[in-house]
């Protein structure tokens, strides 16, 4: 009796977390999924970077949820018209992301993110910050190389940085390619562990390569 | 057992189910509705965002006594019980706006900021570079700004009717007394140091803190650079000398040191520009640095920057007074300063700046009278031909100590206090053409204490309010000085600002000692009214100044026939109106701006007869800067033109009747024009994997020659009226400047972008 009361209740744990796993992973799941959908609706992205922080904020001990919510951040600063309004952005992001970083030291996704951060400070007046941002910006990218030598993301963030750069100053379509293409290479074979981890960007690499052909 | 399991999935999924909706309106405390806000459950997954109108509405599956939380940034955060059980809630949540130093206002009157990182500034450090005609010097760059004049025929910076003397400068804090070299006869001397020392430029032409003393006009405050981006060695090759340093990051990029030394002589530049002065010694100048900083546990930096120059000029020109005769000038000059520098955060909201700096001057100076060949020519009479035959000894030792402690009081407010010590020995020995000298010594140590505090109201109103108290054991008395200045920001960002305050100053050194032992500080009240708009890529502001002069100091001869402090009788006023606009956007890769200072100043001063407009003082200044970056030629176009309109001159000889001086001849100079060009060539921009990275600049001041007139000398004896004019109508200057070792192709694309 004593044994099949043990049981009942390992069980019941057993099941009460692995409904609570199975709600996290469906939570992020679904809001994952919808992250597709808010491109070009910072609103969307914003709510998106709301409960993330609220999934995180509830599970304590996974940092997808804040890797996830800062990524909204970002995007939203992305989105903006005037960049000049970055800054506040960039910190609130960067909050979110230390604490990812914190449960996930040394990944190469939260690398990528780090130097998105830095780019988005650098865009409230690059002439007078590129010296700082871009370095910083640029640092994070070879880390995100090295720490994962599989992972497209870094190669289609420093694709697109170049793109963005005038020719004169080292950038342009030609160099850019390169690393967009190596991205694209790497998307075709990267698969994450898990269905939750990082995924995204392909079509977005796919769509500058166009833009460059 | 799988029945179990049914069981409890089946009840765990029936808790999931059971749904309480949770709604209501979120608004600040003006009952305005904050959208994008999260609104949350704390420690659950049930939450929402609130929508444009503030409204929220989330489903939650909680029961019992929970957390709800409300957070925006920039707002106060909101979280309060909240008892979850079978009925809907509707809960209205209110959060407060905070202060912040992204949405406060900032308080920019009575001073120009140039810096990368703080908000508010209306140049960058670069500008100060970039700007044609200014040839790479701090006082060049400031000269476009408004509320400055151009005056060609002294060094410094001559602020709202202000004498040069009258404007101070400090290096992280400590007062350098020396900043220009030494001074020539009727020509401008450049800064010392190098402008890329510097990371933060706060130009005050008016209404500055009370955290600085003793300059009646303006402040330039200079803040040095932090840690290099990485190790690199420069090298410099121009007409006018050559330089060289190294700069040192260390591994673990905590600390840094440097050393560099430059060489110039103008001895080619002259042998190419015709001088309309005679330089027998052409102007030569050694100079070397040396610094360290140390980035310090607690985020703070340690900083030590050392200076050492030695220079020579002589100069001569035809004697005023006599038609045969020739007046020779030579000056040799050894200069240091040291500078050690710490702050802190020591915690607590608690942060300390400390400085110590130590610095001597010598100058040694003899003047000449020479016949055509050049060769000494001894008179025992008249005076005026006798005097004129001179040697002077200046040495001049100062020290300072200053230590300012800022606490962070609730929100943004900041209070700052601390305190300052100057001691100052300066020694002159004169020796007259019959071999007798007279040994002057002038010993002062000024203490000064004061405190400020930055206070904000509301985001949109800000005071910051200070006072400064000093004592000059030269002056044998106290003064205190209060500064006030207020802040308004309007719905549109555009704002208005108000600055008052009180300004004392000694005596300049060349005026003692004095004749009277009683003598009060002078003074000038300040009265400042501003009006700025501005966005990320155009920038206007406008100022409104009164500036009322009291106590200033009247000088008459001593017993060696020097002019010196006497009494407290003059007095004076400057008034007028500034106008600023930079526009960065209008035009594609244009980034210009335009200054119009319009002044009316009247003094009594050292020896004037009575209340005239000084000789530095122009009613109308304007300039105009443009710079472009060109990047399929690698090339930046800098232009710059400044007129003026011309400024009063006067013969002041001394009626013997009247016991004064009086005017015998006055007029105005004709108006100043200068147009200058300047070209950056950046060959290897834009490859990445050049071991060295170059930079060609060429610059050309006063392109068309255009006449140029600073004001007239007259001779004491005879009629002669001599005009002062520049020495070389342009200048031209070309130069490289490279560095090794490292891709500085970022700094091309920050300085040029």
């Amino acid at each position: 009796m004593k044994k099949t009361i043990f049981t009942l209740v390992a069980l019941v744990i057993a099941a009460v977390s692995f409904a609570q796993n199975q709600k996290y992973v469906a939570a992020m799941k679904k809001n994952i999924i919808l992250m597709d959908s808010a491109f070009g609706k910072p609103d969307l992205f914003l709510g998106l970077a709301n409960t993330f922080e609220r999934i995180g904020t509830a599970e304590k001990s996974e940092w997808l949820p804040y890797y996830y919510a800062s990524l909204c951040r970002i995007n939203v600063g992305f989105m903006q018209k005037d960049m000049s309004l970055n800054d506040p952005l960039a910190d609130a992001s960067e909050v979110l992301l230390n604490k990812a970083d914190s449960l996930m030291p040394n990944n190469s996704e939260i690398s990528c993110a780090k130097s998105m951060i830095a780019t988005l400070r650098m865009l409230v007046n690059a002439q007078q910050r590129f010296m700082q941002y871009g370095a910083v910006s640029e640092k994070a990218l070879q880390a995100a190389m090295k720490q994962d030598t599989t992972n497209p993301r870094p190669y289609m963030l420093k694709g697109q940085t170049l793109k963005g750069t005038p020719e004169q100053f080292g950038g342009g379509c030609k160099v850019a390619k390169t690393f967009l293409q190596t991205a694209v290479d790497k998307f075709a074979t990267f698969k994450p562990a898990t269905e939750l981890l990082p995924n995204w960007g392909e079509k977005y690499t796919m769509g500058l390569l166009k833009e460059c052909e | 057992m799988k029945f179990f399991i049914t069981a409890i999935l089946f009840f765990v999924t029936l808790a999931v189910n059971a749904q309480i909706t949770i709604s209501g309106k979120l608004t600040d405390n003006k009952n305005k509705p904050i959208r994008g806000a999260s609104v949350t459950i704390v420690d659950s997954y049930d939450g929402t965002t609130t929508d444009s109108l503030g409204n929220f509405r989330f489903e939650s599956t909680e029961i019992g006594e929970k957390f709800i939380s409300a957070t925006m940034s920039g707002y106060s955060e909101y979280k309060n019980k909240i008892n979850i059980e079978k009925t809907n809630i509707i809960q209205n949540i209110s959060i407060k706006e905070l202060i912040t130093e992204l949405n406060a206002v900032v308080i920019t009157v009575g001073s120009f900021e140039a810096s990368d990182k703080k908000k508010g500034t209306v140049l960058s450090s670069l500008d100060i570079v970039t700007t044609a005609g200014a040839n790479g010097d701090v006082q060049g760059a400031l000269k476009t700004l408004p509320g400055t004049q151009q005056v060609g025929e002294s060094e410094g910076l001559f602020v709202r009717g202000g004498s040069a003397t009258e404007s101070k400068i400090f290096i992280d804090g400590s007062l350098v007394n020396n900043f220009f070299y030494s001074s020539l006869p009727g020509l401008s001397t450049r800064g010392r140091f190098n402008p890329f020392l510097f990371k933060g430029t706060v130009f005050s032409t008016g209404g500055y803190s009370a955290l600085y003393g003793q300059a009646l006009s303006a402040a330039l405050i200079l803040e040095s650079n932090d840690l290099p981006e990485r190790t690199q060695a420069d090298l410099s090759m121009s007409a006018i000398g050559i330089g060289g340093g190294i700069q040192k990051l260390t591994k673990n990029k905590k600390a840094s040191w440097g050393v560099s030394y430059a060489y110039n002589n103008l001895t080619a530049a002259f042998a190419i520009l015709k001088q309309n002065i005679d330089f027998f010694k052409v102007p030569q100048y050694h100079v070397a640095d040396a610094n360290f900083r140390i980035k310090t546990k607690g985020g703070g930096f340690l900083k030590y920057y050392g200076y050492l120059s030695g220079n020579q000029t002589g100069i001569r020109n035809a004697d005023i007074d006599s038609l045969s005769l020739k007046n020779a000038f030579t000056v040799n000059n050894i200069n240091t300063f040291q500078n050690l520098s710490w702050k802190e955060n020591i915690g607590k909201g608690w942060k300390i700046n400390t400085s110590i700096s130590f610095s001597t001057n010598k100058d040694n100076i003899l003047n000449e009278l020479q016949d055509g060949n050049n060769v000494k020519q001894q008179f025992f009479a008249p005076a005026g031909y006798a005097g004129k035959n001179f040697s002077l000894q200046n040495t001049a030792e100062y020290a300072q100590a200053r230590f300012v402690l800022d606490k962070k009081l609730a929100g943004i407010n900041v209070i700052r206090f601390g305190s300052d010590y100057f001691y100052s020995n300066e020694k002159n020995a004169f020796t007259l053409f019959n071999g007798n000298r007279f040994d002057e010594t002038v010993v002062d140590n000024l203490n000064a204490v004061f405190a400020e505090t930055d206070l904000y109201i509301t985001r949109n109103l800000a005071l910051k309010a200070g006072s400064r108290l000093e004592y000059s054991s030269l002056m044998k008395k106290w003064n205190i000085a209060p500064r006030a200045s207020i802040a308004y920001k309007f719905k549109d960002n555009s704002q208005m600002s108000f600055a008052y305050g009180i300004f004392y100053q000694n005596p300049e050194r060349r005026y003692l000692p004095a004749l009277n032992t009683d003598l009060k500080y002078s003074e000038a009240t300040h009265y400042i009214f501003q009006y700025q708009r501005s966005s990320n890529a155009r920038t206007f502001r406008t100022e409104l100044f009164y500036k009322q002069y009291n106590d200033l100091f009247k000088t008459l001869p001593n017993t060696t026939g020097r002019a010196v402090a006497a009494n407290n009788n003059g007095d004076g006023f400057a008034k007028g109106v500034e106008v600023f606009w930079r526009d960065k956007k209008t035009i594609k890769n244009l980034d210009y701006w335009i200054s119009y200072s319009y002044l009316d100043t009247k003094r009594n001063y050292l020896n004037f007869p009575g209340s005239i407009t000084p000789t530095f003082a122009a009613a109308h200044t304007t300039s105009f800067v443009a710079k472009k970056f060109v990047t399929e030629w690698k090339t930046g176009f800098n232009m710059s033109y400044s007129f003026a309109t011309g400024r009063p001159y006067y013969n002041l000889v001394y009626d013997n009747t009247l016991n004064k001086n009086v005017i015998k001849e006055e007029g105005k100079t004709i108006n100043y024009n200068s147009l200058s060009f300047s070209l950056n060539y950046l060959p290897n921009l834009g490859k990445p994997k050049a071991k060295t990275f170059a930079v060609w600049v060429l610059s050309v001041t006063n392109v068309l020659g255009q006449e140029q007139v600073f004001g007239y000398n007259f001779s004491g004896i005879n009629n002669n009226k001599v005009p002062v004019l520049p020495p070389s109508k342009r200048f031209l200057f070309l130069g490289c400047f490279l560095s090794f070792g490292i891709d500085r192709t970022q700094d091309a694309i920050n300085n040029n972008l």
